[in-house]
């Protein structure tokens, strides 16, 4: 293991990143980095294979068209992190702002609590691509808008109340989004449906949330027995007279 | 608290501006003239404009004293424009219809004086307010008038982005009128009609730019028609119908009611905005959420901001972070 230690106080975000770049470039496959304060845009279209431990507050757009890396934030993140981003990991030890995983084209990105509105966000998948978000706690309004791809998974812990979050999935037409308990059939956006997740499929996505647990120290057996909605596209085109007419 | 933690709160958010407008308010500014209107002037020159502005307070009232608020040369900042205060006494017995004489007489001069004294532009009228802005970055704006050198018990701080209009002195935030400030990040793409609404009230628009119709509605609906902030903000970025539908039916009927008659001053578009009056603040966004705001605690302390940072660069030790839902308002007050 090749390590680095940048303190990042007062940095502006672009010596700090060419710091990182370097860095990589060298051999290093372990940084922490102390002291972040809003810095914006970190990581962003890094590649290799190292990790970042990210200690403060960063700010937007954190790994952003990132492929490989992992990021583990002890702080929460401002808004869009893992935005468009490739391939990688990114590892959020607290909440994250509007627009989490916006965009995100493959890779993980879990966050321990809650994350704001608009999460993943033109989330999409081609071929072996297929981007996961993962979020501890609760989220705000328009989960998943315009989701093509990928999978959305609340796990809605610390959190009893029912979900009154508006337009879940508005505009989706590809992927999944699941949510650990129920979701009135009013919050769902246009072009949105919802099944039950049946014990096979709870079973399928399971590593996924033993690997939230792993990540956070949470037991992960708690959630094996409890019921979870899916919501996907409505149809295979539910927006296929919308804009064009055949 | 002065305003050197506002400026470096400021400075962490330089991406979200452009260097073309920063500006910052501080209540509590003036303690030696704290019950007099501080009127703050942007004068193109003094020797052709002043005179004429003097002689339209002197008809309302009394100027107890005035002068050029300090400046300090700063490389970055063309000062095109001169910036005056004066501590301004009216006469409530010239407005005798009015149950608000005092406010109404100064409202009165801002908008008589920035629609027909071309290079007279007042930016700030309310009473032991302190405003400070200029086409800058936050930094150079804040270190132009020194605003570490002021104090006060409730701050605001803008750095501004123009997309739509040119960016210039009296378009900078804060807006301010009277007792109102207001700051925006965002676009009210519903500003034609809003417009519309306000100036069929009195009030007229000068600044080019859509964040002064929201002081103006703050004046309208709370000092004016009385509503209560929450009740204003419930106007101006009021909850879908279909919410509105299936609320209990006292608070299904207020804001119906609301919506109805508040209709043409409901702000569309993406924004997120902090309203701040000498006894309270008061952040909140769209409807849909299209901005980003954070609000943190510290004691009796509130913070409202675009980002975390900018409040843990100011209360490192901030222990209540909170994004609030969309539409709905975050508030504090002054607790004497």
């Amino acid at each position: 293991m090749m390590y680095r230690n940048i303190d990042a106080r007062g940095m502006h975000y672009t010596p700090l990143n060419r710091a990182i770049r370097e860095a990589v470039a060298s051999g290093v496959n372990t940084i922490e980095i102390e002291q972040v304060m809003g810095q914006r845009f970190i990581a962003d279209g890094l590649r290799g294979d190292v990790s970042i431990t990210i200690h403060g507050v960063p700010g937007g757009d954190l790994g952003m068209f990132m492929s490989g890396p992992t990021l583990i934030v002890h702080g929460n993140c401002e808004h869009a992190p893992g935005n468009t981003m490739d391939d990688g990991t990114i590892i959020i030890h607290g909440s994250a702002g509007d627009a989490t995983a916006h965009s995100i084209r493959g890779g993980k990105v879990f966050v321990r609590d809650d994350i704001g509105y608009r999460g993943g966000i033109h989330m999409k998948q081609y071929l072996e691509k297929s981007p996961v978000l993962v979020v501890g706690g609760v989220f705000r309004a328009f989960l998943g808008e315009f989701m093509a791809g990928g999978l959305i998974l609340v796990l809605g812990r610390n959190s009893r109340a029912p979900i009154r979050e508006r337009g879940i999935g508005s505009g989706i037409h590809g992927g999944r989004i699941i949510i650990r308990g129920d979701v009135e059939e009013r919050y769902l956006g246009v072009g949105a449906k919802k099944t039950d997740l049946s014990d096979a499929e709870l079973t399928a996505i399971f590593p996924l949330i033993r690997e939230f647990g792993n990540h956070f120290g949470i037991d992960p057996e708690p959630f094996r027995h409890d019921p979870y909605v899916q919501i996907t596209p409505s149809s295979s085109r539910p927006f296929a007279n919308k804009y064009t007419w055949e | 608290m002065d305003g050197a933690r506002v400026k470096t709160a400021l400075s962490m958010m330089d991406e979200r501006g452009s260097g073309e407008g920063a500006g910052y308010v501080a209540y509590g500014a003036f303690p030696e003239f704290a019950d007099d209107y501080a009127i703050h002037v942007f004068f193109d020159n003094i020797h052709e404009t002043k005179r004429a502005v003097d002689g339209e307070l002197e008809k309302w009232g009394t100027i107890v004293h005035e002068e050029e608020i300090p400046t300090y040369e700063h490389p970055n900042i063309r000062k095109v424009h001169t910036p005056w205060r004066y501590f301004f006494k009216p006469d409530p017995s010239l407005m005798p219809r009015s149950t608000t004489p005092d406010d109404d007489i100064v409202l009165h001069l801002v908008m008589k004086i920035n629609t027909t004294r071309p290079g007279a532009l007042i930016y700030s009228s309310g009473k032991n307010v302190a405003v400070f802005k200029a086409s800058g970055w936050p930094e150079d704006v804040a270190d132009f008038y020194r605003i570490q050198d002021y104090k006060g018990y409730l701050w605001l701080g803008h750095n501004r982005y123009p997309t739509n209009t040119p960016g210039w002195w009296g378009g900078a935030h804060p807006f301010n009128l009277l007792h109102w400030s207001v700051v925006h990040n965002g676009e009210i793409t519903s500003y034609g009609t809003n417009r519309r609404f306000i100036e069929s009230y009195g009030y007229q628009c000068s600044m080019f730019t859509d964040t002064e119709v929201v002081a103006y509605l703050f004046d309208l609906l709370v000092r004016r028609h009385g509503l209560t902030p929450e009740l204003a903000v419930r106007a101006l970025a009021p909850p879908f119908w279909d919410e509105i539908d299936r609320m209990p039916p006292a608070e299904e009927k207020i804001c119906r009611a609301i919506r109805l008659t508040y209709g043409p001053a409901l702000m569309n578009g993406p924004f997120a905005i902090v309203v701040a009056r000498p006894d309270a603040m008061v952040g909140f966004t769209d409807r849909i959420k299209l901005r980003p705001l954070v609000s943190g605690e510290m004691g009796n302390r509130l913070f409202i901001s675009s980002e975390e940072a900018a409040i843990r660069v100011m209360e490192p030790e901030v222990d209540h972070i909170t994004m609030p839902k969309a539409g709905e308002p975050i508030i504090g007050r002054v607790v004497a």
